[in-house]
């Protein structure tokens, strides 16, 4: 058995529009040094997956600058290894040039890769799934169930809010789909919400889309998914790990707060044995903290200077922190600079801020206050 | 075939550093671990790469497992190249027998064929115990400019610890006129750091002429550099200023890395233009929790810290739990210290485990000396370990060996 993976890199860019201004939701920062897309590299690999196609739609230079050749995840190979498929534009006007907005218009676009593939099934994923899961099971699982399609899932509890922006999968008691809802407005409670991971065979795959080039179809879930859903076996996979849908900037902000605050998360996402997450590597010096320093409960990344003060934080790489500043409930993404007594509370700083002696900036748990890449203060 | 290349570089790392007793038990010194995520050849090579030079031979031979899987394919140096890169040279068995490598000279000597290959019109000599940032590429455009046939790099010592080193004696020029091995009554302040650049076919022909000497040490302080000096060869000394460590002993290490503390470290690793790349482990960000106190330390990925540290230097994956102290130490790769546990003045080897309420070493200025814990030790509950102590097994009360 062998695997190929697909991976869309700007699905959902406007749920964070302040943080994919610059960049695809897969290159946003997270979690200290990674980026969003680190975590499904490292599901894929982790369960030997090593011929992986990354779809990009837009600014995707920050994606093609982490990415690199792919030797930080093992992925610079003579065969197969990583690949990023930008938009197929041709020189001559027509219709299909314009840019899709689906992941199966996506799939349609790159069909000529996906027609090419060696290996038998096929991994697709969203780039901002934070988990760690192993796809190797539900590869296995998805052959013995003899599944068409199988779909990750996870039993959650919703509020109504959440309930609109998740996609809702009802399934029988041997695991078959019978149901899929996106964007109910009046649902709340415990429910299964599709994590956005699927496995199918390589036929299949090619099959489905292309009947959506035939039939002109555009979406996965109303055009394939529930079209076929009694004709065809859908089944789900169960994960009961940790898992994290960036949806809005909130969310952002509390799935990054969560990595401080809960032990749990740190073990489920970085703990598991023989399942590490990759990401580019940057050779930072480690970090070093002056004898005032004052850090509680905070995660830091290697190559920052601490000469102040850090609560509740999480610090990326290369960030100096000045003498007599304090920091609370901050995300400072790579290279932040804070001159001395400044002072920082719900702030996300993106990368190369500068943030001047003196200065007192403030925003709140539940609209953190946002800088923007370079800015100056 | 092979390209050209103006100078190739022989790193010297098979050196036992026996001086460091349990840290080297099964590592060859250049891979024993220093300053939190490096290790000593780290500086080297970085050195090699930020200079230019994109070709090294690494000569291993003592204990050279770690080394070699540290250094791999040369990555994360830039020193995965098609032509050149990095090379280990183990010694091997010829038509003529197998033979170790019975000195510096030798070593280099038994690998001319790799320094052929390149055909270089220089060969840099270099060893893999020493910390310190040197642009080798000015070396050699000094050597060049000077039209000599050999440059030793020196370093100005107090005249108290000159009779400690090869002494180089010189005139206004920096022409060497004299050499002077472990002096005791030195007449110069110029002290060899073992780094030397030679004209390959000058070096060719003394290395063959050393091996066909019977009685050689076959060692380039003691036999090569002499025996060029007394031909009348044009050897010329090159100043280098900054910082330079020898490791080789246990107050060395801990010395060099207590100099990466403090606002204005004596020796600066954050410095963007000179980085120093080591190779990297996928380890999350290190975390510090709510009762956590960290003062003048550096600390590396993958840690996690609920104690106290003070003044130390903390490897990757380390975790100092709650009500632990750590003071005045130097604490390698994913050695835990359990709540309770109080460590100081000490260095404590990777993959290791100072159990609850041991103690580890004494305050520095009690202590008799630095005490040593080996690598995958644990210290059991309550243990005390003397401030001079050096463990290696567990031939002491209330050591065990971790079964992996």
């Amino acid at each position: 058995m062998s695997a190929a993976g697909i991976i869309f890199s700007n699905i959902h860019d406007n749920n964070i529009p302040e943080l994919t201004r610059n960049r695809t939701m897969a290159s946003v920062p997270f979690g200290c040094r990674y980026r969003l897309i680190d975590f499904t590299l490292s599901n894929m690999v982790n369960s030997n997956i090593n011929n992986i196609s990354v779809i990009t739609h837009y600014n995707y230079q920050s994606l093609m600058d982490h990415i690199g050749s792919g030797k930080d995840w093992d992925l610079a190979r003579r065969s197969g290894g990583i690949k990023i498929l930008p938009p197929f534009i041709t020189a001559y006007a027509n219709s299909s040039n314009s840019l899709y907005s689906t992941r199966l218009e996506a799939l349609k676009s790159v069909f000529s890769s996906i027609s090419k593939i060696p290996d038998d099934y096929v991994v697709l994923s969203d780039c901002d799934v934070i988990c760690n899961v192993d796809l190797k099971d539900m590869i296995r699982n998805h052959i013995e169930n003899g599944a068409d399609i199988t779909i990750a899932v996870k039993k959650v509890n919703l509020t109504k809010e959440k309930a609109k922006i998740n996609v809702l999968i009802d399934s029988d008691e041997n695991g078959r789909v019978t149901d899929v809802k996106a964007g109910l407005t009046n649902f709340e409670g415990e429910a299964d919400i599709n994590l956005n991971i699927m496995v199918m065979h390589r036929r299949y795959l090619q099959e489905i889309v292309l009947d959506a080039i035939a039939h002109n179809y555009t979406s996965l879930t109303k055009d394939i998914l529930l079209k076929n859903i009694n004709r065809n076996v859908y089944r789900t996979y169960r994960y009961d790990g940790y898992f994290a849908c960036i949806s809005s900037s909130q969310d952002y902000y509390a799935s990054s707060m969560e990595l401080i605050n809960d032990s749990d998360v740190r073990k489920q996402l970085f703990g598991v044995k023989n399942r590490p997450i990759y990401t580019k590597v940057r050779n930072s010096a480690p970090t070093y903290y002056s004898p005032d320093a004052k850090v509680k409960n905070s995660l830091i990344a290697d190559g920052c200077q601490i000469f102040g003060e850090v609560e509740n934080s999480i610090i990326f790489r290369g960030t100096k922190i000045g003498k007599g500043t304090v920091v609370k409930n901050c995300i400072l993404f790579q290279d932040t600079f804070t001159g001395e007594n400044v002072k920082l509370n719900c702030v996300i700083a993106d990368k190369n801020v500068v943030i001047r002696d003196n200065k007192n900036l403030s925003g709140d748990e539940t609209l953190p206050f946002y800088l923007s890449k370079g800015k100056m203060i | 075939m092979y390209k050209k290349k103006e100078c190739v570089a022989m790193l010297l790392a098979g050196g036992q550093g026996s001086r460091l007793y349990a840290l080297t038990e099964k590592t060859a010194k250049p891979a024993v671990t220093f300053g939190s995520k490096y290790k000593i050849i780290d500086f080297p090579m970085s050195n090699c790469i930020n200079s230019g030079i994109d070709t090294v031979g690494v000569l291993t031979q003592y204990q050279p497992l770690v080394l070699n899987e540290y250094i791999g394919n040369g990555q994360p140096w830039d020193l995965d190249r098609m032509s050149g890169g990095v090379m280990i040279l183990p010694p091997y068995q010829g038509k003529n027998g197998a033979d170790w490598y019975k000195g510096t000279a030798n070593a280099i000597y038994q690998n001319l064929d790799f320094i052929r290959r390149y055909d270089p019109d220089y060969v840099l000599i270099l060893s893999g115990d020493h910390i310190y940032k040197m642009d080798y590429n000015s070396m050699l455009k000094a050597h060049k400019s000077s039209g000599a046939d050999c440059t030793i790099a020196v370093l100005e010592v107090p005249l108290s610890e000159a009779s400690r080193f090869g002494i180089m004696v010189t005139d206004e020029t920096g022409k060497i006129t004299e050499f002077q091995e472990k002096p005791k009554n030195p007449t110069s302040t110029k002290a060899s750091m073992g780094i030397y650049i030679f004209n390959r076919k000058v070096l060719e022909k003394y290395l063959i002429d050393d091996e066909n000497t019977p009685g050689s040490n076959n060692d380039f302080g003691k036999n090569i550099i002499p025996n060029m000096l007394n031909d009348g060869m044009s050897m010329y000394a090159y100043p280098f200023e900054g910082y330079w460590k020898d490791v080789g002993t246990i107050s060395s290490l801990w010395e060099a890395n207590m100099d990466l503390l403090g606002e204005a470290p004596a020796f600066n690793i954050h410095d963007k233009t000179w980085r120093i790349f080591s190779r990297n482990y996928a380890e999350p960000p290190h975390h510090i929790g709510e009762e956590a106190s960290v003062s003048n330390s550096i600390i590396s990925e993958g840690c996690e810290i609920q104690g106290t540290v003070e003044h130390s230097v903390l490897s990757n994956g380390v975790v100092v739990e709650k009500g632990a102290i750590v003071k005045d130490s130097v604490i390698m790769s994913n050695t835990v210290i359990k709540s309770g546990a109080v460590v100081n003045y000490s260095i404590i080897d990777g993959d290791s485990i100072i159990s609850e309420n041991a103690i580890v070493g004494e305050d520095a200025e009690s202590a008799k000396g630095i005490a040593v814990i080996g690598s995958g030790l644990c210290v059991e509950p309550n243990v005390v370990i003397a401030s001079d102590a050096m463990i290696n097994n567990d031939s002491v009360d209330g050591v065990s060996v971790i079964l992996k």
